[in-house]
């Protein structure tokens, strides 16, 4: 997720696509650090569904969700390559460098999609394949193809497809869907947008430069500062709902109160905080911390969970 | 690009394949006896 620098104004250093990409530009294909809270969320999701599981299973599931991931980030990056290679954030990425041949990228994606939704059916159980392949068909054709180019709703639509892996988590574990997935789902779909309209408020005139009709870019900063704090303050509230489930217990209540209070501060300060660089700072503090956020209150939950197997060692450290 | 760096490129990427198809059958395999359980021995003679 974090920002490089790239000299746009350098030539990109094309290698011979024609010996193909080393393993390592395979390796960024898949967007790793985008799939590490893939793969943590979906593990939240497999952690807090009732029963148990078999780790080898479990283990299964997370690679699948893992592989699946990475199958979405490599098609992005196949069908995004003529505008990452004129973005600063995206330049430095294998296919506008000339690393990977655009269709050996597709290939890739393809491949890994097939098998690990394959693989996920066939070992754990096919309404978790479903979701997953619901999940990377949603992030290719939904976001990537028909939203991202044409509405600034791209990431408030397209943003679902990144609130699937708990849900594909939890069906691993149950072999279905619940209100408490559904929940989980709900925290991740309602964070998704202040999360990338925060980037795009300092990346505005790079999204502006390639066409893609971001907030800021069609309805100006002004509107995108107060989407940001509408959704931060229904976000808030939202992430305190698997108390009223029975999915979070005391310490997450606390946690995603505190987190959700945080999230809003944060919110209005960009809201706040107009011009120049100040403004852009507050955006990246927002930006920054949302992905603390999210990984916080996950790992709350999933912290609760596995205190809850193990016994009662919160109790015991508490007497 | 050298021969010789696209021909160890070119190895490299056999060898992740090679490894990836392993890998599928050993998981393959293990999960097979996961969900099998105790029922891997329960069979008649």
């Amino acid at each position: 997720m974090a920002s490089r620098s790239v000299d746009m104004t350098a030539q990109p250093q094309v290698v011979d696509i024609a010996s193909g990409g080393s393993v390592e530009d395979f390796v960024a294909l898949l967007k790793p650090r985008v799939m590490s809270l893939v793969v943590f969320t979906a593990l939240v999701g497999l952690v807090a569904a009732p029963g148990s599981m078999h780790p080898v299973l479990a283990a299964t599931a997370l690679l699948c969700i893992a592989v699946g991931a990475g199958a979405s980030g490599a098609l992005n990056m196949w069908f995004d390559a003529d505008i990452d290679a004129r973005m600063a954030r995206t330049a430095a990425r294998p296919i506008p460098r000339g690393r990977i041949a655009p269709d050996d990228a597709l290939a890739f994606g393809v491949v890994l999609a097939f098998f690990s939704v394959l693989t996920l059916g066939l070992l754990v159980n096919w309404v978790a394949g479903a979701l997953l392949g619901l999940t990377i068909a949603f992030y290719i054709f939904v976001y990537t193809m028909w939203l991202k180019r044409r509405t600034p709703q791209n990431i408030v639509i397209g943003g679902a497809a990144g609130a699937f892996p708990p849900m594909v988590g939890w069906a691993s574990a149950t072999g279905g869907v619940s209100l408490e997935s559904a929940i989980l789902f709900l925290i991740i779909f309602m964070w998704t947008p202040p999360h990338f309209w925060a980037l795009a408020l300092y990346r505005c005139r790079d999204y502006e430069r390639v066409g893609v009709p971001m907030l800021p870019v069609v309805a100006g900063p002004e509107e995108t500062r107060r989407q940001i704090l509408i959704y931060a303050l229904l976000l808030a509230p939202i992430a305190v709902l698997p108390v009223f489930v029975g999915l979070g217990g005391w310490l997450y209540g606390v946690a995603s109160v505190i987190l959700g209070g945080a999230f809003v501060a944060l919110s209005w300060q960009v809201y706040r905080t107009r011009e120049g660089r100040a403004g852009d700072a507050a955006a990246k503090r927002l930006f920054g911390f949302s992905i603390l956020y999210l990984f916080a209150i996950f790992a709350v939950l999933l912290l609760e969970k596995l205190v809850s197997i193990d016994g009662t060692v919160v109790g015991r450290m508490l007497a | 690009m050298s021969e010789k760096e696209s021909e160890k490129r070119r190895r490299m990427r056999s060898i992740a394949i090679a490894w990836a198809l392993v890998g599928l059958a050993a998981l393959f395999f293990v999960v097979t006896l996961v969900r099998l359980g105790a029922n891997v021995g329960n069979r008649a003679l």
